[in-house]
């Protein structure tokens, strides 16, 4: 029993100072840090257009018009990125929705919407990503969608092309991870050079 | 695959393989006591806890003080999980977290599991998370280190029957390896773009005029340990996946690093101990061998893609403007290389973290993870627990070299007798028979049943990988498996405490046991274990003990469903 009270008294003070130390002031301490050397990383990257906030650029969004380039499929929320709610499809490799209804429409869509041909539509743009908020698309996706965006907004191919084109990035350092497009950043240079889309669907 | 995706995997093991002696070297310095640069903070902790660290512990007071810590700290977890709803910094008004919820997150974080039935960003305040959740972060790491390192005294120390003093080797962990890592880790988190902050969520009104909540909170501090730490627990509901956590390859690489990290250098540490760094090494070789086999059938399969998914149209073979494979739950910015990676070393160490989905991944890549824990998370492992599981893999590997040849087994020097192989006999087997009996018993009752969001054998293996992530208190998981009933989260909170505490109170019985032990010179007779050959006999026992006891239940899930994709069968 003795033994018990004298192990007793470490456990609980322990619990209660480590806690302090760990839970309080280390977060303190790097919130103040990340506030003084990074306030724009630390408060979400967002992103202004006009002087308002349009979201982050680390958090992908919903586009349905045809004169923006579209981002991935989302599970997050009823209608996609719902950046309170991430969440992924959670389907497996022989399950039947994904096989035949996620995947197939999405198929289906950019063959009718972008003429993709069947065989050979990138594989991020028919499937759903982990976090349903995936900011970027492929450079193969991007350039499907090139031409029903010069449709759409009455402008040539080549001028789209060409912005795209410098919206692609690398591998980060030359050798991280994989090239990508932004989506939101890229439609905000679309806007920004010419003007935003009509509003019909 | 890709020239490329195959560089970005050597340079990760390149990096492990570079950190192992330095980092080693450390953490030596840290259990020995030598470590001083935080010696006032560290006074004043053991002056008002009532610490004395020279007290040198018999194994049960080693024991004894851990599962004491265990439970004050679980029990105040779910005090404060249950009082969220009135205790400070919840500016989303989140109510009390359920009481059989509380219980299963403060039994997962209590036993470095970090399993997540909650969606971070729907259930737990910053308070919650911070005060809680990243708390015990810090701690069940260092209490696992701590259990590892009375181990290794235990195999290193003559005729002393004590192992240390498990207060003082917790608050050094915590004070010397787990806070400034994570300091230096979180900063350069959110150089890249993870958040830090203690904002209400942000509405926003999107480029085509659609509203977005943008969930916000200290996410940084929080990672940065849950990556050191081999916890796992994410702060948002995707885990890693999500971009406000892991934002860009250069974060994930530092993420993925972080998760390997100190468990290599804890190898090393183990081979300077034992005074014999080249057993160290073998050890360390070991494990390698078993993390690149994972990696690249997890890789191979995921960039292979899923032929049905194919056949619909898409095209899996990558290229500079496509990652290709199967992108079903991944994030373009890593691509299949780093998605693959992160399955393998998430589930090679008790972490958990997830930067892609393993629900969806195809079916052999699936079974890498599945496989990886059912090992017992040996390789590399988790922080503390890998090092001391795989040292019970070594014990066992000896032993059976003993019988082969027939001698009385020797270990550095000590000889291994029976008392020792029924401690390691039952640290083997607890483990197996928690997994499969609760994975059988819920394949076929209602509730259990309910569970799935796949049929077919998908949904038995996230049956599976929900009771062996638990058992392993690894934490990743086929995530489509809904967890947030009475039936889940009271067996899986069950399991995580049987998978942590039903193994360490063997595991130290023995570092108890071996500490009492005389050493004798080495002769002839003794089985090497710094050759190549202890390191095939090493890698083969941990193969033929996890494969004989699992395969027939990976049979019936993803092997068979790896066949069945094949022939184009869906459910």
């Amino acid at each position: 029993m003795t033994m018990l009270k004298k192990q007793l008294r470490p456990a609980i003070v322990l619990t209660l100072v480590l806690c302090l130390l760990t839970g309080a002031v280390y977060p303190g301490v790097v919130t103040g840090i990340a506030q003084l050397l990074f306030p724009r990383q630390a408060n979400g990257s967002l992103v202004t257009v006009d002087g308002r906030v349009v979201g982050s650029e680390l958090i992908g969004q919903a586009f349905k018009l045809p004169g923006y380039f579209h981002s991935r499929s989302s599970a997050a929320g009823a209608d996609g990125y719902d950046a309170s709610a991430s969440i992924a499809t959670n389907k497996g490799p022989t399950d039947l929705k994904l096989a035949d209804t996620l995947i197939a429409g999405a198929v289906e869509r950019a063959v009718q919407e972008d003429g993709a041909v069947k065989g050979k539509i990138p594989t991020d743009m028919v499937t759903t990503s982990a976090s349903g908020l995936d900011p970027h698309i492929s450079p193969a996706n991007a350039a499907l969608q090139v031409a029903r965006v010069a449709r759409a907004r009455g402008v040539s191919e080549a001028d789209v092309r060409a912005l795209l084109t410098r919206r692609i990035e690398g591998r980060q350092f030359g050798f991280f991870g994989e090239p990508r497009v932004n989506v939101l950043l890229l439609n905000i240079a679309l806007d920004s050079a010419y003007g935003r889309p009509a509003r019909q669907p | 695959m890709t020239i490329n995706g195959w560089l970005q995997i050597g340079f990760y093991g390149l990096c492990l393989l570079l950190v192992a002696k330095p980092l080693g070297l450390y953490l030596v310095r840290v259990y020995d006591g030598s470590m001083r640069w935080l010696g006032p903070v560290e006074r004043l902790i053991y002056r008002v806890s009532g610490i004395d660290p020279a007290e040198d512990q018999h194994w049960t007071r080693y024991a004894g003080g851990m599962l004491l810590f265990s439970v004050v700290s679980m029990l105040f977890t779910y005090l404060a999980l249950r009082l969220q709803h009135i205790l400070p910094l919840n500016p989303q008004q989140f109510p009390a977290v359920a009481d059989r919820q509380a219980f299963e997150t403060a039994a997962s974080f209590t036993t470095n599991t970090n399993w997540q039935s909650y969606s971070g960003e729907t259930t737990m305040s910053y308070f919650s998370q911070m005060t809680q959740l990243a708390f015990h972060n810090f701690i069940s790491a260092a209490v696992g280190v701590a259990c590892a390192v009375g181990l290794v005294r235990g195999i290193a120390r003559k005729s002393a029957g004590r192992l240390g003093n498990f207060w003082a080797d917790t608050v050094r962990g915590t004070l010397y390896v787990f806070l400034p890592v994570s300091l230096i880790g979180a900063l350069l988190l959110v150089q890249q773009g993870v958040i830090q902050n203690f904002r209400p969520y942000v509405e926003v009104t999107t480029l085509e005029g659609a509203k977005q909540v943008l969930a916000m909170g200290p996410a940084a501090s929080q990672v940065a340990i849950k990556q050191f730490g081999s916890n796992g627990g994410g702060f948002f509901n995707m885990n890693s996946a999500h971009p406000f956590e892991n934002p860009t390859p250069w974060s994930n690489f530092i993420e993925m690093f972080a998760l390997l990290a100190i468990a290599s250098g804890l190898i090393w540490m183990f081979g300077d101990m034992v005074k014999k760094r080249a057993h160290g090494w073998a050890v360390w070789a070991a494990s390698f061998i078993i993390f690149a086999g994972g990696v690249a059938t997890a890789y191979w399969s995921e960039a292979r893609g899923n032929p049905i998914h194919a056949e619909r149209g898409i095209d899996v073979v990558a290229s500079e403007v496509q990652p290709g494979g199967n992108m079903e739950g991944k994030e373009v910015r890593y691509g299949i290389a780093n998605s693959a990676l992160w399955a393998t070393a998430t589930t090679a160490a008790s972490n958990g973290s997830v930067n892609a989905m393993h629900d969806s991944f195809t079916p052999l890549a699936g079974l890498v993870p599945i496989v990886n824990m059912q090992l017992g998370e040996v390789v590399f492992g988790g922080v503390g627990a890998g090092l001391y599981g795989i040292l019970m893999m070594v014990l066992l590997t000896v032993f059976i070299a003993g019988l082969m040849v027939g001698r009385t087994p020797e270990y550095l020097g000590k000889r291994i007798q029976a008392r020792e192989v029924q401690m390691v006999m039952l640290y083997v087997l607890v483990f197996p028979a928690a997994i499969l009996t609760l994975t059988a018993i819920s394949s076929v009752l209602a509730p259990g049943l309910a569970g799935r969001n796949n049929a077919g054998p998908h949904g038995l293996s996230e049956i599976l990988y929900a009771f062996t992530s638990t058992a392993a208190n690894n934490g990743s998981a086929f995530a489509g498996i809904t967890g947030t009933t009475y039936y889940y989260n009271t067996l899986l909170g069950l399991n995580m405490l049987i998978g942590r505490f039903a193994m360490i109170v063997p595991m130290l019985a023995v570092a108890g046991f071996l500490a009492e032990k005389k050493v004798a010179p080495e002769s002839a007779g003794t089985f090497p274990v710094t050759t190549p050959l202890f390191v095939v006999l090493l890698v083969s026992v941990i193969l033929i003990v996890g494969a004989l006891t699992f395969f027939p239940v990976l049979s019936l899930g993803p092997i068979v469903e790896h066949l069945l994709m094949g022939a184009g069968r869906l459910f």
